[in-house]
């Protein structure tokens, strides 16, 4: 039950052993200056990308994109169509490529399994009490091992804010292993395991960098920043810790560690922004739908909406675009 | 997983928005007039292109600058309520302004920086100085210098090349809100961007006289300084040309500041922000090419952590963009003249048969004009001539240190002490630090940052006197 022993260097083994050497660890890690930090985020953004470039960015961002529904309203018939979508972003060219996945909540994965069948296009499923995830840990785990059951490929997990920031990082840990166990299937085709600090909460770069260390050593195969209900969600900077949080991690063990931003990027402006950033912070093998996604819902119609300016030389309303 | 090169296709700035005359003539007396001496030509650095003719000024083009300078300070410009002198001021920050984009294309073009140092850092805070200044013209005597504080008369002022319009604007900008006049020569390399802060002055109808600029080389220099009728010298460049300056000045009662070369020390501790400290190292040392008399140019990173840093710090250098000055995702532009190539290649090429480690990230350089590539000497011992001469280049030297009283010791061992860097978590290890270092700016946990508020200016041989802030008034005021 402890992956620890198997995918950490064996440096990272002793540090994840207690309370203690996890919270030496993680308050050793180098500091991050918020204005450094923001400044060197923001030059990044001035990047000016254009033409072969930017066609390549935007086929990118729409194959990365996690096309997202968490409502209370939510509904068989909205997931359907979500998933439709998701499988042909733009009916009118068949060359479109795909999502990376639909993210939904447990209850609906089934639904969105079948609708989607063997397109390619993942399932996510939001799990442990998502999005406070203020619940006990045996309910946070049979909420895991449903959504597994019901099909799908990916758990996006809430971690426990609260124990995280009053130090109780050991009890954050063990929730996290314990999520990732909740994920496998007696097949060993285990689902992914994406785990989401949100950032809105931990307030702080320090936090948002310990944050990212913590989930990396307990086994999660991406970090993500937000739920999308909590405001600020995904920012640049935010976005950048982790994705050098990510670099570092594979310096150090050798393991490669997906970064997935979610909640207010709403423009092809704002997700280039933040692929020039993977590209130039962690490096090209971030730049795949296996490594960095985007959490979205409103993205997908302006990627397509610039997709097709850049091919037809103008811009078409936001009629020819499918709602969802 | 396979991946595709995300390769940055090329995003030039238009070079329509500038009109760049054949030749040029030197602006005396609010008018553009024919020197008497010879011209030469200005070219661009990245491409050797021959940009425009420029005029040389010769002692009789100096002394009618003089003069018309002298006639404008006594007549017009001395005697102009301070409230009414930031009216001009004012009027020429908006135009910057309004002119950014033309400034900023000109500049690259004939500096050879990047669009996006000139567009995002200088051009703004030229602007900013002249607003900082007009402020301070109807103000004087709270300035610090007594109740009634008065101008020192003419200035000669004389800049470099790194920076034409800005280091323009430090010298030009205190001098006219002091109620002094002004004779200015850009550098030889650079004389572009000046001239066309000329226009500027006419735009504004600035009164003839009060701004006098004088192309040229070295002769002119000498015969700017050495004019009888002006006041003051204030002088950027390099050490050396500035202690012929002070030979010159001596005995006479011109008033001299002098801001000169730099060797600055870019102090890591083993809990900085590391990602931050190779951001800062960064900037320290590639901004503007290394063009920068502050620059970081010796990194004393603690031993602890030094392999650490290094290795981020060349992945780090392996994303700098090098090329195009026009191309607004170039990093790195080109080097300003040949004769400065020559000088990096010089001191790389001692660094490297004194023994220290040499490297540069593989990076294609255009075939045409003038470039070299961010370089990294390891190895650097304070005994190496790379850690002590200023290269004026994109080369860093590494040396380590294992505590706080060795990093200052190494820090202010050096003939210059213009600026140092300090990175920590430690806000206490700071303060200690910035008590301690021989330098005029202390940076902590940035590098590189100007302001017109923040007095700049150096210890030993980086000279004497102070811009910007309060302080830069005191070189303009008896």
């Amino acid at each position: 039950m402890t992956p620890t022993s198997t995918v950490l260097g064996a440096g990272l083994d002793d540090v994840t052993r207690s309370e203690a050497s996890l919270r030496r660890f993680l308050h050793g890690l180098p500091g991050v200056d918020q204005v450094g930090a923001e400044a060197r985020a923001a030059g990044l953004g001035t990047r000016s990308i254009k033409t072969t470039a930017k066609e390549f960015a935007l086929d990118l961002a729409i194959r990365m994109v996690d096309l997202t529904t968490l409502e209370g309203a939510d509904t068989p018939g909205k997931v359907r169509a979500l998933a439709s979508k998701a499988m042909r972003p733009d009916p009118a060219d068949p060359d479109c490529p795909s999502v990376a996945a639909v993210c939904v909540y447990p209850d609906m994965v089934a639904t969105v399994k079948e609708t989607l069948g063997s397109s390619g296009v993942h399932v996510a499923a939001v799990a442990t009490a998502f999005p406070s995830g203020r619940a006990a840990l045996d309910i946070k785990l049979a909420d895991t091992a449903d959504a597994v059951e019901a099909g799908a490929d990916e758990i996006d997990m809430v971690i426990d804010r609260g124990a995280f920031l009053s130090g109780r990082y050991q009890q954050v840990y063990d929730e996290i292993v314990a999520t990732k166990a909740a994920c496998g299937r007696p097949d060993g085709n285990d689902a992914h395991l994406k785990v989401i600090f949100e950032t809105g909460e931990l307030q702080t770069y320090d936090n948002v960098r310990r944050a990212s260390w913590l989930a990396m050593m307990a086994g999660a195969d991406f970090i993500k920043t937000s739920t999308g209900k909590v405001q600020p969600a995904a920012t640049l900077p935010v976005t950048m810790i982790m994705v050098e949080a990510v670099r570092d991690f594979r310096e150090l063990t050798g393991q490669m560690v997906g970064v997935k931003p979610a909640g207010g990027i709403r423009t092809s402006k704002d997700a280039i922004k933040y692929l020039v950033m993977v590209n130039e912070v962690a490096g090209q093998d971030w730049l795949d739908p296996h490594w960095f996604r985007f959490g979205a819902s409103t993205l997908l119609n302006d990627l397509l909406m610039q997709r097709t300016k850049m091919k037809t030389g103008r811009y078409s309303g936001p009629d020819y675009f499918t709602l969802d | 997983m396979a991946t595709t090169p995300f390769e940055y296709a090329p995003a030039p700035e238009s070079r329509s928005i500038v009109d760049i005359k054949p030749s040029y003539g030197l602006f005396v007396n609010g008018e553009f007039v024919d020197g008497h001496g010879k011209s030469f030509k200005t070219i661009s650095p990245s491409t050797e292109e021959v940009l425009a003719e420029i005029a040389e000024a010769d002692e009789a083009d100096v002394d009618a600058a003089v003069r018309a300078a002298r006639k404008a300070y006594d007549k017009v410009w001395s005697r102009m309520p301070g409230r009414e002198r930031a009216k001009y001021l004012y009027r020429i920050a908006r135009i910057i302004q309004e002119r950014s984009r033309e400034l900023a294309v000109l500049e690259s073009i004939d500096n050879g920086k990047p669009i996006k140092e000139s567009r995002d850092v200088d051009i703004p805070i030229v602007a900013a100085h002249f607003f900082y200044y007009a402020g301070w013209a109807d103000k004087l005597e709270y300035a610090g210098r007594g109740t009634d504080p008065q101008p020192l008369g003419v200035a000669g002022q004389i800049i470099p090349w790194n920076f034409p319009l800005l280091m323009l604007a430090w010298k030009i900008a205190p001098a006219l809100a002091c109620g002094n006049t002004v004779v200015l020569k850009p550098a030889e390399t650079t004389p572009l961007t000046a001239l066309l802060f000329a226009e500027i002055c006419q735009q504004a109808d600035l009164p003839p006289g009060v701004v006098n600029i004088i192309t040229g080389a070295g002769g002119t220099g000498q015969a700017l300084v050495g004019h009888p009728g002006i006041d003051k010298v204030a002088f950027t460049g390099s050490t050396d040309v500035g202690k012929a300056i002070a030979r010159t000045v001596a005995g006479t009662d011109k008033k001299v500041t002098l801001e000169l070369g730099g060797k600055a020390a870019n102090i890591v501790f083993d809990d900085a922000p590391l990602d931050q400290a190779v951001e800062g190292i960064v900037t320290g040392i590639f901004f503007n090419q290394g063009h920068v008399c502050c620059a970081g140019s010796r990194l004393l990173v603690q031993e602890s952590i030094a392999d650490e840093l290094l290795a981020k710090l060349k992945r780090r250098m392996s994303t700098l963009r090098i090329g195009d000055p026009l191309d607004k995702n170039t990093d790195i532009g080109a080097i300003n003249s040949a004769e400065q190539l020559a000088r990096i290649r010089e001191l790389s090429d001692i660094g490297e048969a004194e023994g220290a480690g040499r490297w540069s990230p593989e990076c294609e350089l255009p075939s045409h004009g003038f470039w070299f590539p961010p370089t990294l000497f390891t190895g650097v011992t304070q005994a190496h001539r790379i850690a002590r001469e200023e290269i004026f280049g994109p080369v860093l030297s590494v040396l380590t240190f294992r505590t706080p009283a060795e990093a200052v010791e190494k820090a202010n061992n050096t003939p210059y002490g213009l600026s140092a860097g300090v990175w920590t978590e430690k806000g206490s290890l700071i303060l200690h630090m910035a008590n301690q270092l021989r330098a005029g700016v202390v940076w902590a946990n940035t590098f590189n940052k100007f302001d017109p508020t923040s007095p700049f200016g150096g210890f030993k041989e980086s000279g004497y006197g102070r811009e910007g802030g309060r302080h830069g008034l005191e070189a303009y005021l008896k």
